[in-house]
């Protein structure tokens, strides 16, 4: 199974978890593990999800998780987790 | 698994400090292609790039968003056409002919720059190669993205003072056929010692005759990243200073391994090499020259630039070679003037003049690049000039090339502007006195002996 890391960086606002997962469960994304912290005052999440499921592809979901990122006026990343993995691990 | 720091770590260096894969090229053989009937052969050229790089630029794309990485460039490097065209082509013209369909076909595939309108002529020219060569002003003139390159010399072979002389000229000349656009034209036309097969980079790419039909070359860049990494170990001795340039260089080409493996089976084209570089952009912080600052010299062009430049580029080798299966083209770090605004600024400041940057070109991967110099310097100066360099190149072993830019109507003191990533320079002054007599002597300087070394 591919992994996708979803990151979320931006101002700490009411239910920026909530929307973000709501759209996953919509596109029937499944969500391995969840980590948050704040850095530099700045909220910051990590998701690990598995998007084999959903009919959209990779480039869709980052395309349009960016779109929702604006809405909500944080920067929402979605990439393929073998560029962390290739640059991180031997 | 992996861990928010890690991940916000890559990040950053995406967003904030300009990490990206410089270019993705895809190199094409047209040995196939060659016809001794003129229009046929265009054919052929032109079915032949535009079917294997179809998918070249949406793949490129689509790995780019998946990975949220940027990937700048999708180009194609073809074989040098000067053995291509020998059979049909009977005048400079007839070459100017492949030139417009080498470009139609990059347009067609949505490329920016094809690679290989080229001539290998170390030894001696065949007289295709000479009207190939004699073609390039008018060919670089009247297309948009096709890029030239010529090789004049090797350790091999020795240096073709003829081909060299003759440059002198074709730039020149190219420089004035170009001269509506601020002699562009010259910065698509490189003249190469020791030229590699392999290389991703624009303008000097072509598709050496031996690869193999098609494959996949990949040049990473960054040396934003590393300048902020150097940031952390201000004042430490050199040995930590070389570790965290290795341990950079590691992670940055790691990122050029994993695009060139996807991009090769996405695409069904054997994987090349990736070409180690730090390849500057005029962006803030994309900079090699803020990277030797960092290292601690006040402006590039002091005292010390020359061995910081050495420790840099062979740190950035040996974390590369670690990161990637196989390694070639140029690798190492660039030093172009106006694609650098650490180099503009060292230049305007004073600091930096063409015979330092020679001296930096025996220990870095290319040579004298993207300089522009005054539009009445003689061809023999250039001749000149062409020669230093491949003859650096030819007694060390590395690759060394010319691609200045004598600016027709401006001199000293004024600026010109490229735009885009080929960015803007100073015009720098060239040594006044005279090598006319060197140059027109004609014919060869011989290989070097490899023993004796001192």
């Amino acid at each position: 199974m591919k992994k996708t890391i979803i990151t979320v960086v931006g101002n700490d606002t009411v239910g920026i978890i909530a929307k973000v997962c709501t759209y996953l469960a919509e596109n029937n994304v499944n969500i391995l593990d969840i980590s948050q912290t704040i850095v530099q005052g700045y909220f910051n999440m990590m998701m690990v999800a598995d998007t084999s499921a959903s009919e959209k592809d990779t480039g869709t979901i980052s395309k349009e998780l960016g779109v929702l990122g604006d809405e909500i006026g944080v920067l929402i990343r979605c990439q393929h987790e073998d560029i962390f993995n290739k640059m991180h691990r031997i | 698994m992996i861990n928010i720091f890690e991940v916000n770590e890559t990040n950053k260096m995406i967003e904030q400090e300009n990490l990206d894969v410089r270019t993705i090229t895809m190199g094409i053989s047209l040995l196939d292609c060659i016809d001794s009937d003129l229009e046929t052969m265009n054919r052929k050229i032109y079915d032949k790039i535009t079917t294997r790089a179809r998918d070249l630029v949406s793949t490129g794309e689509k790995i780019s968003m998946e990975y949220g990485i940027p990937i700048v460039n999708k180009r194609i490097s073809v074989t040098p056409i000067g053995l291509i065209g020998g059979a049909a082509c009977k005048s400079s013209e007839d070459f100017v002919s492949i030139a417009r369909t080498l470009d139609e076909a990059a347009k067609k595939v949505g490329v920016n720059f094809i690679g290989g309108y080229t001539a290998l002529v170390s030894k001696g020219m065949t007289p295709a190669e000479e009207l190939l060569i004699r073609s390039i002003p008018q060919a670089l003139a009247v297309t948009e993205r096709v890029c030239s390159s010529v090789n004049v010399g090797s350790t091999k072979t020795g240096i073709d003072m003829d081909a060299v002389k003759l440059m002198g000229e074709i730039v020149l000349e190219t420089a004035k056929a170009t001269r509506e656009q601020d002699s562009l034209g010259c910065a698509k036309l490189v003249v190469f010692c020791n030229a590699p097969d392999d290389n991703p980079f624009m303008a000097g790419a072509f598709h050496g005759v031996t690869e193999a039909d098609c494959i996949i070359n990949v040049g990473v860049s960054g040396p934003g990243v590393v300048k902020t990494a150097l940031k952390e170990v201000r004042g430490a001795d050199f040995e930590t200073l070389c570790e965290t340039i290795k341990r950079t260089a590691f992670k940055v080409t790691r990122v050029g391994q994993l695009v060139a493996q996807e991009a090769s089976k996405r695409l069904n084209v054997p994987f090349g090499i990736v070409d180690l570089s730090l390849a500057p952009t005029p962006a803030i912080g994309d900079s090699v020259a803020e990277i030797l600052e960092e290292i601690g010299l006040e402006r590039v062009g002091a005292p010390g630039t020359t061995a910081a430049l050495a420790l840099l580029n062979d740190q950035v080798k040996k974390g590369g070679v670690m990161a990637a299966t196989a390694v070639g083209g140029l690798s190492g770090a660039f030093i172009p003037v106006s694609e650098d605004q650490g180099m503009i600024d060292a230049v305007n400041a004073g600091a930096l003049t063409i015979e330092k940057l020679e001296a930096m070109t025996c220990v870095c991967s290319v040579g004298l690049d993207m300089i522009a110099i005054p539009g009445d310097t003689k061809a023999s100066t250039i001749a000149g000039i062409i020669a230093d360099e491949a003859a650096i190149g030819m007694v060390n072993q590395k690759t060394t090339a010319v691609r200045v830019i004598p600016v027709i109507g401006k001199g000293v003191g004024e600026t010109v502007e490229f735009g885009g990533l080929l960015g803007y320079a100073p015009i720098m002054p060239v040594n006044q006195f005279s090598c006319d007599a060197f140059v027109e002597r004609g014919g060869r300087i011989p290989a070097p002996i490899h023993s004796f070394k001192n």
